[in-house]
């Protein structure tokens, strides 16, 4: 009940954790069925449909409910912590924002079992994801699922905005603020330009085919190559959305392990940005073979390769972070350091595949499959993994056990290297993506064992991860406050677990790296802003839940309005949007006595927190 | 830690009751953020459109459809009803309740004026031309991108009406202020897009 009902930015984050590791594990089952499938040539484990399903459900589940609510998980861990703040801006936008994805989620995984689950790809393209071609209910399930998901999603990105925006401590200027927050605040700027296209391209998709608009649909004069469009302007920044964050933590975790300061922290803010506003403008290098032309081409061929140049400083700024630093390889330095090669190397795929003539041959190929997991799992899954080592004492007060990061550090990157390394060549060779059995002798069958022997020791990998929590969760809760001793920001200022209020004092921010200045200066933590007093906090409620029910059974009887369930009464609730109906207003109705029920949250006295 | 107080400010309010408290600053904050995303939201519509205002499917076409002089009434209920939200918030900052309240009321009655002949001209396409979301591409565009708009006037009246049913019991406070200015952000929003709409489907669809 408590878990339903918070408020707090870090049990949101566990929540995320939890719900997202669940998709996380999910996606990874499925990826497991997938490289089972393609062990050998004309494997029959599965058949072409569910090979379908299981590719896009796989794309699917990774991106939007595995690693980004991951990703949101450390931001809510984090970023109020490191800024100096209490909580976010919006509490109660908070917990509605989880809500709303994991129900979104779960309507999406739902498919597996009502029916069909979407077959399309994660990209969805018309017109496979037409009526026409897509005849299950898989695709209204993607449509739907996604569209709740990313709501959320929107959600949490106007409040980290926000919070970065009016929640820092005194002192801290935008040009003292760590780079983790750097990043959650341009991820959120860039999902909030970004996500509302795909909610725009989801409705669309709805509309052809719940209502038989004809968006999508050539023969009435639609055009699927709009769809390919929507798509990307979204896709794209949506990738940055992914690899910025991670970009954040190694910029957190390689300062610390090298006992350094960041190396060029403004170039590292200013590259950032730059990444983010380049992002808007390169989409439609996923689309060179539908036939833009020549000019088009070479526009965004050209604009895709600048690209690499603020990524570049990124790399060889956390390099010379490195260099000549006391170096020590923890388990989150080590998957920083591991990080920067293995995302070297898709960044350079990825400029193999900007090149517009190249890439009509590496096009739908495995080379484009090696190129985006090089990007996805070897950077920002590893980002994850470092993150997720680093912060654990400060979320959970337990220190996860360092021989078992390191079993899982290096299962994991020769698992990911073997898997993914040698479909570039795959790629090469003409092995297409997205189908679902290969013929023998054509050089693929060696190669394709290789890759799915690799697959088996990153889930290797992930099991010693999950041993190591179970492990680290039965230790008492000793963590220090600054556990890894080289602390340089604010969270490590404070206890771990934080209380529930962050900071007794609002701590006096006056440089960069904040809690390191005053530990160079020889005090033994922060100089407070204001003097101990009441600290207001936000009350727990159960509506964020609610209204995110509501919106599930909402989107559930649209989905289901057009069928037939035999007649009868079922069939008169759905067709009648009855169950759409009442699912909004149960949403509404929790709107309203939100908005009726005036909360003045709650105080904690002095004497309480002297008194801990 | 900035406390919420939901009385007034040593009996009076103070001049912008809306940017009082810490809350409030942020709310509106947040709600331009909102915006911002709404404005891509509607872009993309946008652009859908554009991409298909020609491809009518032999179905009929905007040169037949749009009959100017009704959408120029909408045009001008839905243009004056901002000025009376702006008159709405003059009023709040006056610290005049009755007033803001009654200039919210008139605001509603001009969304609804709008709302009605939306809805009228819809069914009319609907019944007498043949011109539904199944028509054509076009059809289907142009129902999403006006209809997305109605939807949101639809919404903003339900919006401002509990405004005003709660202005009536709790007064204006500090905690009320910002969300009438918030609503009267998201109205203004809402009448830029539709002057949008009424140049790029109506004007554009009559002599483009
Ligand atoms: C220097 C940076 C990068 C460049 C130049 C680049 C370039 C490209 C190009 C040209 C393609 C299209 C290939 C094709 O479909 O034929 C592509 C695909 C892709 N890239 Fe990148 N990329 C870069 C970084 C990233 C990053 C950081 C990510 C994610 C975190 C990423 C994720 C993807 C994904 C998911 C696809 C495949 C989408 C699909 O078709 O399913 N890329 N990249
Ligand atoms: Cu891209």
């Amino acid at each position: 009940m408590d878990w339903i009902t918070t408020v707090d930015h870090k049990k949101i984050a566990i929540l995320y954790l939890w719900a997202g590791g669940l998709f996380f594990g999910i996606g990874g089952i499925e990826a497991l069925l997938i490289r089972w499938q393609l062990i050998k040539p004309m494997n029959d484990f599965v058949d072409a449909q569910t090979f379908n399903e299981l590719i896009t459900m796989h794309g699917t589940t990774m991106i939007f409910l595995g690693v980004m609510p991951i990703i949101f998980a450390l931001m809510n861990a984090v970023i109020p912590l490191q800024i100096g703040a209490r909580d976010v801006a919006f509490p109660f936008l908070n917990a509605l924002g989880f809500w709303t994805f994991l129900f979104g989620g779960l309507l999406l995984n739902l498919s597996w079992v009502m029916g069909g689950a979407p077959d399309a790809g994660w990209t969805s393209y018309t017109p496979l994801s037409t009526s026409a071609y897509s005849g299950t209910h898989g695709v209204d399930f993607y449509t739907i699922g996604l569209q709740i998901a990313g709501l959320g999603t929107l959600i949490g990105g106007i409040n980290f905005l926000a919070t970065v925006i009016t929640m820092r401590a005194p002192g801290m200027s935008y040009m003292r603020m760590p780079m983790f927050a750097w990043t959650t605040f341009i991820t959120s700027a860039i999902i909030l330009f970004a996500f509302p296209a795909i909610t725009v391209g989801l409705v669309l998709l709805t509309f052809d085919r719940i209502l038989g608009a004809n968006f999508f649909e050539p023969g009435a004069g639609g055009s699927p190559v709009l769809w390919q469009h929507i798509f990307w302007i979204f896709g794209h920044p949506e990738v940055y959305i992914l690899i910025l964050p991670a970009f954040g933590i190694i910029s957190e975790v390689i300062p610390t392990f090298a006992r350094k300061r960041l190396f060029g922290y403004s170039s590292m803010v200013f590259a950032t940005i730059l990444i983010a506003f380049l992002g808007f403008m390169v989409w439609a290098h996923h689309m060179f073979t539908t036939g833009l032309g020549p000019v088009a081409n070479a526009l965004f061929a050209v604009s895709t390769m600048l690209i690499a140049v603020p990524t570049g400083i990124k790399i060889f700024n956390w390099l010379f972070t490195l260099w000549g630093g006391s170096v020590r390889f923890t388990t989150p330095n080590l998957f920083a350091s591991g990080f920067i090669p293995t995302f070297t190397m898709g960044g350079v795929t990825g400029v193999m595949l900007a090149s517009a003539p190249a890439d009509f041959q590496f096009h739908d190929t495995y080379f484009v499959v090696a190129h985006f997991h090089y990007v996805i799992v070897g950077g920002l899954v590893m980002g994850l993994f470092a993150g997720l080592h680093y912060w654990w004492p400060k979320m959970f007060g337990r220190m996860l056990n360092e021989t078992l990061g390191k079993w899982t550090f290096w299962t994991f990157i020769i698992g990911f290297h073997l898997t993914f390394f040698v479909q570039h060549f795959l790629g090469l060779m003409g092995m297409q993506r997205r189908v679902f059995t290969y013929l023998p002798n054509q050089h693929f069958d060696t190669l394709n064992l290789v890759s799915t022997i690799g697959a088996g020791l990153m889930g290797v990998g992930t099991l010693i991860f999950l041993t190591n929590i179970i492990v680290t969760s039965r230790k008492p809760p000793d963590a220090a406050d600054d556990p890894w001793e080289d602390g340089r920001t604010l969270e490590w200022s404070i206890p771990s677990p934080p209380p529930e209020y962050n900071f007794k004092q609002t701590p006096l921010v006056r440089g960069l790296d904040a809690l390191w200045k005053e530990k160079m200066a020889g005090n033994k933590g922060m100089t407070p802003a204001e003097p101990v007093g009441s600290i207001h906090m936000p009350s727990a409620t159960p509506l964020p839940f609610i209204m995110s029910v509501g919106i599930f059974i909402a989107g559930f009887g649209f989905m289901f309005s057009r069928d037939d369930f035999g007649g009868g009464f079922v069939s008169f609730l759905f067709n009648n949007y009855i169950v759409t109906g009442l699912g909004l207003l149960i949403t509404f109705g929790s709107m309203l006595l939100r908005s009726l029920v005036d909360d003045h949250g709650w105080h904690i006295e002095p004497e309480e927190l002297e008194g801990r | 830690m900035t406390t919420s107080h939901a009385e007034p400010v040593h009996g009076g309010l103070p001049h912008e009751p809306e940017k009082a408290t810490a809350e409030g600053r942020n709310k509106v904050l947040a709600f331009w953020l909102f915006l911002g995303g709404e404005a891509v939201l509607f872009g993309t519509l946008f652009a859908t459109f554009l991409a298909l205002r020609g491809q009518t499917n032999e179905g009929p076409t905007a040169n037949e459809l749009f009959h100017l002089p009704l959408v120029a009434a909408a045009t001008f209920f839905l243009l004056v009803s901002s000025l009376t939200s702006v008159f709405a918030i003059q009023a709040m900052h006056r610290n005049h309740p009755a007033m803001l309240r009654n200039w919210l009321l008139v605001t509603v009655v001009l969304g609804l004026c709008f709302l009605g002949l939306e809805i009228y001209e819809f069914t009319q396409y609907v019944r007498h031309e043949q011109f539904g979301m199944t028509t054509s591409a076009f059809s289907s565009a142009f129902y999403t991108l006006v209809g997305f708009h109605g939807a949101h006037v639809a919404f903003g009246i339900l919006w401002i009406s509990l405004l005003i049913g709660q202005l009536g019991y709790k007064g204006l406070t500090v905690v009320t202020a910002p969300k009438i200015y918030v609503s009267a952000m998201y109205w203004h929003f809402i009448d830029v897009v539709w002057v949008f709409i009424f140049t790029v489907v109506y004007l554009l669809g009559k002599v483009g």
